[in-house]
């Protein structure tokens, strides 16, 4: 146990390079230099002429792309001598605000998180019920209609909602979502009826394969011998269901926890601009067109770095549920 | 499971063959035949893909005027006889625009998830057979690339590439392909360890001939599964990139685009113009999602069992306990009675 933990957490590093080699040179293909939008920008306000190449300098991007790459890394002397990159625990500095990147996520953090926890509960509570049922009663009405459902919610791209759950309602009631975030800590009820429209949207679009995991769990676990077991041993539908197949059924679900958050992460990015949310998947956007690539790498950096420990965990707690896996 | 290995090793390899022969067949043939019996739902999907498709290809023979003709006097005209569907802020037919986007649609789905499975499988087959170092950096450059979001990676795809359909079906056919190969890799994983495969290598088969006439075809059901999932998911997708403004470009009639821009812009003086597309995008989509899961079910060899056994416990759980299946007329154990 000991040994496959380290071993695992020895695995990320690997798997961290190559995210940071992905992330750091994608972003620099982008067609477009930061520099020259800035200078657009500062002409545009000021009208002075700017010095490019010393703006290039003060944001250190007129050394070859490599060296920004180690540099940022941290394997690389900054300009003053010393090492201050990804290995450091530093993230560098947005190009556009002057702060620090990490200064910049920390308070988008919360509510792309908040967003996410509540899309998956929903989510989870629609499919698992859902993927149950059908599974059990295959090839009837009822397992058609509970698939149609939520297979219906993965048929529209969650913009299209969004953009209407926000439009209607406007037109008929008045109605329209805060442009302003609620802080949870101020108003609770105003905070979760705000993350309501978004999270529910966002639950039903993961709904959707959840419920096919479930369904296709159940489905593998009904046909094995120790659930014909707890049928002939006279068990009520009940209990063999709920007792002995469910249980079962859902550990691979677990898994599908590290498939999802990139996923959400996808999904709140829409939604978080639908709905004026001031998170992580907003501030991707902007700096995307703004060509703003620490902040870019940083997100990135972030993101992968909680997916590959909810993999973890959910590859430890799996042992724990289901004793046939064994630590290799 | 003893006594199975010893039949396999002591039919002759000739009779053997023919039988594998004879399954590989019939494989589609009898996944066709079960669906029509077994999956009405499945059948609907068949039927919704298969007239996208006739849309698609028939699309200039179908559509009453063409995708990019602008007339003034039917700006903004409403579902009527002239313009079965409405027109849109540039007078263009939105009926004409949805069947010529039916096309696009079908590059993109058949395009990107065709792309997509090819590299799958070339990924997984690799990585899963040859296994040892090959297998440990594919399988780190995985992981790392399952890591990043995937809208993250489209859009600065999208960004360095431009905008454009061969774009679009390239840059998720990449996405898929990679998602989809830890898929592949576990399946090859499973059968390279079965007796046939080591039984063929014994006899001096190239890695080649085993890979082409062993592995391959075992992995079919997974890579027709993928194939089926991964087009939904890619109608969707490029939805949502034109919706971000990085996808097809217009005038080209993709329904996302049409969802997207101008559609969000008129959608309180002319609904249909969003309405339409949004409806032909979630139908395609449910369709192509009812086909795949139906094909799931078919296919997946650990859910055989033709009826289920779980009927046919039922039926001895309630005899046993004296209810001679009251409750299970509805299920599958009504219909094996």
């Amino acid at each position: 146990m000991r040994a496959y933990m380290i071993r695992r957490l020895l695995l990320i590093v690997p798997t961290m390079f190559v995210v940071t080699l992905i992330v750091f040179f994608s972003v620099r293909f982008i067609p477009g230099s930061t520099i020259d939008l800035m200078v657009a920008e500062m002409a545009g306000t000021s009208g002075e002429e700017v010095d490019r190449d010393a703006l290039e300098r003060a944001l250190g991007l007129d050394v070859p792309v490599h060296v920004q790459y180690a540099r940022w890394l941290g394997v690389w002397p900054q300009r003053d001598g010393s090492f201050h990159g990804l290995v450091q625990g530093h993230l560098g500095t947005s190009l556009w605000r002057n702060r620090a990147v990490l200064s910049e996520i920390l308070p988008r953090l919360p509510v792309s998180f908040e967003l996410g926890i509540l899309g998956l509960l929903i989510g989870l509570v629609v499919a698992i019920p859902i993927g149950v049922y059908s599974a059990i009663r295959q090839d009837t009405a009822a397992d058609y209609v509970g698939r149609s459902i939520a297979i219906f919610f993965i048929s529209m791209p969650t913009f299209w909602i969004g953009t209407m759950v926000v439009i209607y309602p406007s037109i008929w009631w008045g109605w329209s979502p805060s442009m302003e975030l609620i802080p949870f800590g101020e108003d609770p009820v105003g905070n979760l009826a705000q993350f309501g429209l978004p999270a529910f949207i966002l639950g039903m679009y993961t709904s959707g394969s959840m419920m096919r995991m479930t369904r296709t769990m159940m489905l593998e676990v009904l046909r094995q011998d120790y659930v014909r077991t707890a049928w002939s041993k006279g068990l009520t539908e009940r209990t063999v269901i709920l007792r002995h197949a469910v249980k079962n059924a859902l550990i691979p679900v677990i898994t599908l926890l590290g498939i999802m958050v990139p996923i959400l992460v996808g999904g709140t990015v829409i939604l978080e601009q639908i709905f004026c949310l001031p998170g992580m998947g907003r501030l991707l956007i902007e700096c995307l067109t703004r060509r703003d690539y620490p902040i870019l790498c940083g997100l990135n950096i972030i993101i992968a770095v909680f997916v590959l420990l909810i993999n973890l965990a959910v590859d430890l707690t799996y042992a724990h549920l289901d004793p046939r896996v064994q630590y290799k | 499971m003893k006594g199975k290995i010893a039949d396999m090793a002591a039919t002759p390899g000739k009779k053997d063959r023919e039988d594998r022969e004879e399954k590989r067949r019939s494989l589609v043939m009898d996944a066709l035949i079960r669906l029509v019996r077994e999956k009405p739902l499945g059948v609907i999907g068949a039927v919704i893909v298969l007239g996208m498709l006739f849309v698609g290809i028939f699309a200039n023979f179908l559509a009453p005027t063409g995708y990019n003709e602008m007339s003034l006097a039917s700006r903004l005209r409403p579902p009527s006889g002239e313009n079965l569907l409405g027109a849109d802020h540039l007078g263009r037919d939105i009926l004409s625009r949805i069947i010529y986007g039916a096309r696009i649609s079908m590059y993109v789905s058949l395009g990107s998830s065709g792309l997509g499975i090819v590299i799958a499988t070339i990924i997984g087959i690799i990585s899963g057979y040859l296994g040892g170092k090959a297998d440990t950096v594919i399988q780190r450059f995985v992981d790392g690339w399952m890591c990043i979001p995937a809208l993250f990676l489209i859009l600065t795809i999208m960004a360095v590439v431009g905008p454009g359909l061969v774009q679009v079906i390239v840059v998720l056919g990449a996405l898929y392909g990679v998602a989809s190969s830890r898929v592949i890799r576990s399946a090859v994983i499973a059968i390279k360890e079965n007796q046939y495969v080591h039984a063929s290598k014994a006899i001096g088969a190239r890695t080649r001939t085993i890979l082409v006439r062993h592995i391959l075809p075992n992995v079919m059901g997974p890579v027709i599964i993928l194939f089926t999932v991964n087009m939904g998911a890619a109608i969707i997708a490029e939805a949502s990139i034109s919706f971000l403004g990085f996808g097809i470009p217009p005038p080209t009639p993709s329904w996302g685009g049409m969802l997207s821009d101008s559609g969000r812009r008129y959608m309180l003086q002319a609904p249909w113009m969003a309405l339409w597309p949004g409806i032909a995008l979630a139908v395609v989509v449910y369709g192509i999602n009812m086909l795949g899961d139906a094909l799931r079910d078919i296919l997946d060899p650990r859910l055989r069992g033709r009826l289920g056994r779980y009927g046919r416990g039922k039926v001895a759980a309630a005899s046993l306990s004296g209810r001679p299946g009251r409750r299970f007329k509805r299920g599958k154990a009504a219909e094996q009675a």
